[in-house]
């Protein structure tokens, strides 16, 4: 054991002393190698920090949420139908919730309005998400002014903002009172935007969804489950479309690397009979090279995912953030949380390291088991 | 001692341009003794010395060594041989670019995992002697011709083989150093090497530290001295 751990020892010794003969070509090959394996990575982690802050902020959220449907579109759903559902066995909880859209002409965004039931407002307060906050300038006791239905102004008093560690989804956010709600989008009392129901048990979601569908024909329930797919899809999505301006460089370098990893020069070709001819294996010869496409791709898969991690979680993916967040108009400013998933890690680790290992030894191993007598010729 | 038996080696055998290069040679080498193969360019000393240094293998026949057949061993085994036995210091020289003197020295060495502290300690003893101390961190290609020769001698003898083997030793080399050349094989051969060598250069073969001529000529022995 000692033994082979001396000679790889000296294998690679040799082996960074041969990378050091053409430092720039070598040090090139590195950058390039890295840079694919930081832009790579810093896409993986922030999509996958994305995803995992949209799970915890979703899981809070009501299990099922009900919509009524007029002509297949949505409609206000009538607050008898709380009664009429009837006792559904597994349901803890049951309410209606009041949220909308609200149009702001001077930043063109789409606020988020939304009634809460665990923070009382005086009817002329607000709380206002951070972006919100941000593109108006509006801090705690400033005024917003919001158009009712009917036209006339109506001011709001800030009484909070939001928390910016959830702002990813609450950037737009308007929380007002109930009483200003309705009267801001003349919705009649008795009426809900929609009905939000709390399903302790998991297993359980799906039948009393099926039960809803038949006790109240005209609406439709939404599974938080499904939600949470949907966003996950929409990270992909975004994902892919990054991986898809990055498929060019990537291919760019393959080719690259492949070229520079599987085509050995006359040197080479000397070096290794040199080698031979004075008492190297084939094996060691192999394992040479092993070490010289591990080296340098290790070092440059290192080096990336590390780089990738500070531009992710140090300084907020800068070089991504428009395409990969950002589902409003007003873009939250998102911190993401520093989270490595072993899964991504190999995953990253098997599409570069592998690779490229491999195509440095397929021709080696060609050139490394000819005869050694070609230095006497 | 080693023995050969009537060893043939051929070239793209079996094909349209199958080149007989050795065509039969039965031959004993003595221990301790300066050998050399001459005559013309292609006469086939050179594939002759590769054979018997396990570079390479012969079509037909048998090389032993003190009574142990080597020329049928596998790949593995040869290379074992071929460190453990053997020296070679190339007609080129051969040396690596871009690796200082010393590693060059050492590389032989690298395969057998010995402690370092001691290869490095047994290569500056060996460029102290061959007077290149002084160009040990010296790259490789930076070398003059006669220390490169030197150099190359220094690899050779790092795994203390019994047998170097070194081929046209003086084509690149002037006189004088042809001259100091033979003087280092006359020590290497008083310390109990064997010494095999290839020339076509009279001051080698008529060298009073050479103690058998052996001619080849078109793949056979003409005579031996």
């Amino acid at each position: 054991m000692q033994h082979y751990l001396a000679r790889q020892r000296y294998l690679i010794d040799y082996t960074v002393a041969s990378l050091l003969r053409h430092r720039s070509k070598n040090l090139g090959l590195l950058l390039v190698y890295t840079l694919v394996v930081f832009m790579l990575a810093s896409v993986m982690l922030f999509t996958h920090s994305l995803r995992q802050e949209a799970e915890q902020l979703l899981s809070a959220a009501p299990e099922i949420v009900l919509q009524r449907l007029l002509a297949g579109r949505q409609e206000l759903v009538p607050a008898s139908y709380l009664e009429q559902m009837g006792r559904i066995r597994g349901v803890s909880e049951r309410h209606g919730r009041l949220w909308g859209y609200y149009y702001d002409p001077v930043v063109r965004a789409n606020y988020t309005v939304l009634v809460p039931r665990d923070r009382p407002l005086a009817a002329d307060e607000i709380v206002v998400g951070a972006g919100l906050a941000r593109s108006r300038g509006l801090g705690h006791g400033d005024f917003l002014s919001l158009r009712a239905s009917d036209g006339r102004p109506v001011a709001f008093r800030v009484a909070d903002t939001l928390a910016a560690d959830s702002e990813l989804i609450s950037a737009d956010l308007i929380l007002m009172a109930e009483a200003s709600f309705r009267d801001l989008f003349a919705i009649p009392a008795g009426y809900y935007t929609d009905l939000a129901l709390s399903v302790r048990n998991p297993r359980e979601v799906r039948t009393v969804a099926e039960k809803l569908t038949l006790a109240l024909p005209d609406t439709r329930p939404i599974l938080r489950s499904e939600i949470l797919r949907t966003y996950a899809t929409l990270f992909s999505w975004r994902q892919g479309i990054v991986l898809v301006l990055l498929a060019g460089a990537l291919l760019a370098f393959v080719i690259f690397a492949w070229d520079k990893a599987s085509g050995l020069s006359a040197e080479e070709r000397r070096e290794i009979g040199i080698l031979k001819a004075v008492g190297w294996e084939t094996a060691d010869v192999i394992g040479m090279k092993f070490w010289e496409g591990a080296l340098i791709s290790l070092g440059a898969f290192l080096l990336g995912y590390l780089l990738a991690y500070l531009h992710v979680f140090y300084l907020d993916a800068g070089l991504f953030e428009p395409v990969l967040k950002g589902w409003a108009v007003l873009y939250p400013s998102f911190h993401p949380v520093p989270f490595i998933d072993g899964l991504q890690v190999a995953t990253l680790f098997f599409f570069t390291v592998f690779p490229y290992t491999v195509a440095t030894i397929i021709p080696i191993w060609r050139a490394a088991t000819t005869d050694p007598d070609a230095v006497m010729r | 001692m080693i023995e050969l038996h009537e060893v043939k080696k051929a070239f793209n055998q079996g094909r349209p341009n199958e080149f007989w290069a050795i065509r039969g040679v039965s031959l004993t080498i003595e221990r301790q003794r300066v050998t050399v193969f001459k005559g013309p360019s292609g006469s086939g000393k050179t594939t002759l010395l590769s054979m018997i240094g396990s570079l390479s293998r012969p079509t037909a026949g048998r090389i032993l060594l003190d009574g142990r057949p080597i020329s049928g061993l596998p790949e593995r085994f040869a290379t074992q041989v071929r460190r453990d036995t053997f020296g070679f210091v190339f007609q080129q020289f051969h040396l690596i670019k871009g690796l200082s003197v010393l590693e060059n020295v050492m590389l032989p060495a690298y395969p057998s995992g010995r402690d370092h502290r001691s290869l490095k300690q047994a290569a500056q003893a060996l460029l102290e002697r061959f007077d290149l101390a002084a160009r040990a961190s010296s790259r490789a290609e930076w070398l003059s011709g006669g220390e490169a020769q030197r150099a190359a001698i220094c690899r050779a003898l790092i795994n203390q083989p019994q047998v170097l083997i070194a081929d046209e030793p003086t084509a690149n080399l002037d006189s004088a150093l042809a001259q100091s050349f033979l003087t280092i094989v006359g020590e290497l051969v008083a310390e109990g090497k064997t010494v095999l060598l290839t020339s076509h250069d009279p001051a080698v073969f008529g060298s009073p530290q050479v103690d058998r001529v052996v001619e080849v000529h078109a793949g056979r022995l003409l005579e031996s001295g």
